[in-house]
């Protein structure tokens, strides 16, 4: 069953059919099985990647990652205060990381005054929060394993045995 | 006359003309190519590019770097648990097509015969023509197009040296259990043939585990095994091939080899090292991806009325299209004029590809889909009415 998540993650849209077709399993039984992944959140949503240097979108025009030093709570570590940061709208991936830092965050506003306000009016402020380090982004050239170019065409001849 | 006589004797390509057709045309989905769709994997890629930077660009020994001969080695003792001596039992060439041309010149004298299946793939029949011997086709359409002991018990005769196999084959797709290869190998051993085994696409064999035929017992000493990078690892370009076989053929292939080629290009046998010693998913995954696609191709086939048998490995299919009342050529050219599909015509691999097409699925699952709309189109258009 894990062969139906491989194709689902190559392409989403790829119908329950096609998929018993070429996995030659029932058409129930995948569509059972895609349910279930989706019951259990292993699915947890399906999403279209876009190219957003191609499209203008000016309430997140500027992406910055951050580097927070975060004192852990008693009982709690770090997730309490990682929920808290999260939860803002603002931060589109949050990570924690071993080393010099604990929290990488990537925040998303609509130019640079956006982040940094988020920077020091919401994110320092916060108790637990020793320090930040922002960094803006510049270019992207690969996300989540897609490399955002458009795809080369073919470069093979078209006929050969 | 300028050009010799056996080159003039050389049978053209029947079906050139539908090449230039094809290769004319503009927005054609083509499922007229014999390589994989992917590119190399980017370890390896990585590998060539350090090595020009380092400046290995220099010929290599003859038989090929000893590095690449030792890997090749341990690999093939591994997997198939058959054990060749890097120093005099393997020869790294320029893809399989050139071993293949120095094993038939290295054992064959002229007149003597190479036993082949019809169909088979395109450079067979040449080659063996140009290296002086004569093929004995057979004709294996009436046995799923496999070789089996009787039918070659019938084509033998004293003439006969070798048996040239391919499997899983181009075009068709078809391979051999292990205990056909059993059964074959034991006619091989009482007629004392020797066996070319191009196992090209041994990797991409989808419902049982490859055999190779040197593997088999007694089979080792008269066997040269033929295998390379170009379809497992996505390779085709680097041409880069080994033949693993019996000190004397090996050496006598090295004779000619020296001569002619030299040595395969040493940034492609860069790249084969780093094949063998990486991470091996990315083969795996890619055959995944083609098993599904051969699941998607032979279903959609068959829905639309054109008869294909599923395929044991490679990345081809070849369905019959008889009951379309066209043949092979016909067909082709009319897919292509009028639905801008290519496929090969199946006499392109000899007189039993007749009422056959190949087509190879080795293309995106978006382009498969496409050509098998409107391939479906084109039969509903040129129904016999």
């Amino acid at each position: 069953m894990k062969e139906i998540l491989e194709i689902l993650e190559k392409d989403a849209r790829t119908t329950p059919q096609e998929i018993a077709r070429v996995t030659k399993k029932k058409v129930d039984a995948v569509k059972k099985a895609i349910k279930k992944f989706e019951k259990d959140g292993v699915i947890l949503k399906y999403k279209t990647i876009i190219n957003k240097e191609l499209v203008q979108d000016e309430s997140r025009a500027v992406r910055a990652l951050i580097e927070a030093r975060i004192a852990p709570q008693r009982g709690y570590g770090f997730d309490h205060i990682a929920e808290r940061i999260y939860r803002f709208p603002e931060v589109v991936s949050c990570y924690l990381l071993s080393g010099t830092y604990d929290l990488l965050l990537v925040v998303e506003g609509r130019d640079i005054q956006a982040v940094s306000r988020f920077v020091s009016e919401k994110l320092s402020t916060l108790d637990n929060v020793r320090g930040t380090v922002t960094h803006f982004l510049l270019k992207k050239y690969k996300e989540d394993g897609d490399i955002l170019k458009r795809a080369e065409r073919d470069k093979r001849i078209a006929i050969s045995f | 006359m300028r050009i010799s006589k056996k080159v003039n004797k050389m049978p053209p390509s029947g079906i050139r003309e539908f090449f230039e057709l094809v290769i004319g045309m503009k927005d054609v989905i083509s499922l007229g190519v014999g390589e994989p769709d992917f590119v190399t994997p980017w370890n390896i890629c990585e590998s060539g590019i350090f090595s020009i930077e380092k400046g290995c660009t220099s010929y290599t020994s003859n038989k090929g770097l000893y590095e690449l001969r030792l890997q090749v080695s341990r690999f093939i003792k591994n997997k198939h648990g058959i054990g060749y001596d890097p120093e005099n039992q393997i020869l790294i060439t320029t893809g399989v097509s050139e071993a293949l041309d120095l094993v038939l010149r290295g054992i064959l004298n002229p007149g003597e015969e190479v036993i082949i299946s019809d169909p088979c793939y395109v450079s067979y029949y040449p080659v063996t023509f140009m290296a002086g011997g004569k093929t004995v086709f057979v004709n294996t359409k009436d046995t799923g197009f496999k070789l089996t002991p009787s039918l070659i018990k019938k084509s033998l005769s004293k003439g006969v040296k070798a048996v040239l196999l391919n499997y899983p084959a181009n075009p068709t797709g078809v391979s051999y259990s292990k205990k056909e290869l059993l059964e074959l190998s034991r006619l091989f051993i009482k007629h004392d043939l020797i066996v070319i085994s191009d196992e090209i696409y041994d990797e991409l064999t989808y419902d049982f585990p490859h055999t190779p035929i040197s593997s088999l017992k007694g089979m080792k000493e008269r066997t040269v095994y033929l295998n390379g990078f170009s379809k497992a690892f996505a390779m085709t370009g680097w041409r880069v091939g080994y033949a693993c076989g019996p000190e004397d053929i090996i050496s006598a292939m090295t004779k000619i080899h020296q001569y002619t080629m030299l040595c395969s290009p040493i940034m492609g046998q860069v790249g084969a090292i780093e094949a063998l010693r990486g991470s091996r998913h990315y083969v795996l995954e890619m055959k995944r991806e083609y098993k599904r696609r051969r699941e998607f191709i032979v279903g959609r086939l068959n829905e639309m009325g054109l008869v294909c048998p599923k395929p044991d490995g490679a990345f081809y299919v070849f369905p019959s299209i008889k009951n379309t009342g066209m043949d092979s050529i016909e067909f082709a050219k009319k897919l292509l004029m009028q639905e801008k599909v290519a496929v090969v015509p199946g006499t392109a691999f000899g007189s039993q590809g007749k009422g056959h097409v190949r087509m190879a699925y080795a293309s995106s699952m978006t382009d498969l889909k496409e050509a098998c709309l409107r391939m479906e189109r084109f039969l509903k258009d040129n129904a016999k009415k």
